[in-house]
């Protein structure tokens, strides 16, 4: 197919000798554009909804419902940003989601690191399954016994259950994560330091933690994102004062179902660290995700 | 413990020490695992055969809320509807995300910044992205009937018809989560050897039959992979159903997990919702084993 289309543009009238080269140039330059043309169709539909979602965020009301659409800003608007911040306080809730994804990671760390390398080191991997199962597991299914419980504990509507339930997310990724990673780390060095004479904990410090250092970042970063996107937990949790981000985003929607400027502008507001972190760190990222197909509940 | 160890073997007994100590690592991971994920597991299968309203007191019913769901036909109908969304939520980002993997494969400049563009989708928050195709699917103002116009053809309806409803959520899945299949799939063509295809070509290959019968063989088992991990996570899907129709129109696109939600968190109905978790567990179980049965085949991480 390539073949002929080339043939077709080199045209009949081209002149016999110098034909071939000609053709082949043609062939090339066709091939080239086919590519590029393929590139744009599959990353085109990745960046037009950001792009439209940014445009409907600064554009003026009567913009945004006028048809056929206006696609850029004029002038843009920061109106949009304005009204959420002002009308329904998402500064607290900003603040609310950075309390349970920052807690909620931590504790992660805290405790995974540490089960990371003694999975590693000890070959515990039966518990690497309940991992898998858990990320099999809807995360549905662990509201309804933990709001039992909350409700029975008087926890329901408080930040402190929801940094509990999250750890559903952020402990899975972090353990697997780092169990995978400290596998890799070669054993000599910590050997050494245990023949030193070395408690298993001051290798644990000293040796191997420096070493994971990669992993541990990459650890943090998808915890701490994959808890930042999720909605449930919040949705069933959370109340007025203890929304997070995304529920409170949600919340934009049901209450003005026509505004669409604001609706866009809080899109944005949640999105928006979690687009710049995969834009910063993609390399990272890209190997944390392709290594086991980490993905939060 | 260490005076048990008698001195004539003291190189195990130092092994058996450091085991020990390897556990204390793990031990604090396996109490907030314990609490937080496998109670939940034992608790729900307890409340699946008790009949129990929040607010009213349990009581034991065996398994009728099982009988019970078994016979209803809106459950039946959620089944249904999660298949077919799971179905197409698998196939079209698998043949996507592969035709996007060949393409990042390649060197071209800008390869690094466009395929960063290309896996945003898959960071992005759900509700967001929601929210955004909720404008964009709008029959009236919206920009996909803009777009459809601009071709040539008639406006959809979109999510607001019952039939188009569940391949219209297929859409925002597919956008979301193809970026997903082409890493994994990336990482297979990475680990391709290069000697079939200098031999193939010295032979006459074209490049579709180096594709076909070199490098679909190759990555056959990543794409098994990805396959597996898209199945669970199209069944699992929630945020964009709930937030762009909640099941609707009627319950067109109500599926298991929006169901769930509704016996559990509108109607408060325990012991049905627990059942439920239990018949979608049995069902997601038998994918998980098959995951856990390709890894242990592939074993490429």
């Amino acid at each position: 197919m390539e073949l002929k289309r080339a043939s077709a543009a080199a045209g009949p009238g081209s002149p016999a000798r110098p034909a071939r080269p000609v053709r082949l140039r043609v062939r090339r330059a066709l091939r080239r554009l086919g590519f590029w043309l393929s590139v744009v169709v599959i990353v085109s539909p990745a960046i037009l909804v950001f792009l439209w979602m940014l445009s409907l965020s600064l554009k003026t009301e009567i913009d945004n419902i006028t048809y056929p659409p206006v696609f850029i800003p004029s002038p843009p608007t920061f109106a949009n940003f304005v009204a959420v911040f002002e009308q329904n306080s998402i500064g607290r809730y900003l603040w609310n989601s950075i309390v349970v994804s920052g807690g909620a990671t931590l504790v992660a760390l805290l405790i995974g690191v540490p089960a990371g390398f003694g999975i590693a080191r000890a070959g515990a991997h039966k518990l690497t399954v309940v991992i898998l199962i858990a990320r099999m597991t809807p995360a549905l299914s662990y509201l309804i016994p933990l709001f039992t419980v909350f409700q029975f504990l008087g926890l329901n509507n408080t930040l402190t259950a929801l940094v509990i339930t999250h750890l559903v997310i952020t402990v899975p990724i972090v353990v697997y994560i780092m169990a995978g990673y400290f596998e890799t780390l070669p054993k000599e060095l910590e050997e050494a330091a245990l023949i030193d004479g070395g408690s298993v904990w001051t290798t644990f410090r000293y040796v191997a933690l420096p070493l994971a250092r990669p992993g541990v970042v990459v650890g943090t970063i998808l915890a701490f994102i994959f808890s930042w996107n999720n909605f449930v937990f919040g949705a069933v949790l959370a109340g007025r004062e203890t929304r997070t981000l995304p529920v409170a985003v949600y919340n934009v929607l049901t209450f003005e179902q026509l505004a669409w400027g604001p609706l866009a502008a809080a899109a944005i507001i949640v999105t928006l660290p979690v687009l710049l972190l995969t834009i910063l760190i993609q390399k990272e990222i890209v190997v944390g995700l392709t290594h086991g197909g980490v993905k939060g509940s | 413990m260490s005076m048990t160890v008698t001195p004539a073997a003291p190189r195990a007994g130092f092994l058996a020490r450091r085991r020990r100590s390897y556990r204390l690592f793990i031990a604090p991971a396996l109490v907030v695992i314990g609490a937080v994920i496998v109670f939940p597991w034992l608790f729900t299968l307890w409340m699946s055969v008790f009949d129990w309203k929040i607010g009213s007191a349990a009581h034991f019913v065996g398994l009728e809320n099982y009988e019970t769901l078994l016979v209803n036909r809106r459950f039946i109908e959620a089944v249904v509807h999660t298949f077919y969304f799971t179905a197409l939520a698998v196939v079209v980002p698998l043949l996507l995300g592969t035709a996007a993997a060949m393409i990042f494969h390649r060197e071209f400049p800008f390869r690094g910044v466009l395929r960063g563009v290309f896996i945003m989708p898959m960071m992005a928050t759900p509700v967001a992205v929601a929210l955004v195709w909720t404008m964009m699917f709008h029959p009236q103002q919206g920009v996909l009937n803009y777009l459809l116009s601009l071709v040539g053809l008639p406006p959809s309806l979109w999510v607001y018809s019952p039939t188009l409803v569940i391949p219209s959520l297929v859409m925002v899945e597919v956008w979301h989560w193809t970026p997903l299949v082409m890493l994994i799939v990336l990482g297979g063509l990475a680990a391709l050897p290069t000697e079939p295809y200098e031999s193939a070509r010295l032979d006459g290959a074209t490049e579709w039959q180096l594709f076909r019968f070199i490098t679909l063989p190759l990555v056959a088992p990543f794409l098994v992979v990805a396959a597996v991990i898209r199945t669970i996570d199209a069944l699992k899907t929630f945020d964009t159903i709930y937030v762009i129709t909640g099941g609707g129109p009627g319950t067109a696109s109500e599926t298991i997990n929006l169901y769930l939600y509704l016996q559990a968190f509108a109607f408060y109905n325990i012991g049905t919702a627990s059942a439920v978790v239990v018949v979608f567990f049995v069902i997601v179980l038998a994918l998980a084993l098959l995951l856990l049965h390709v890894r242990e085949k592939t074993k490429w991480s």
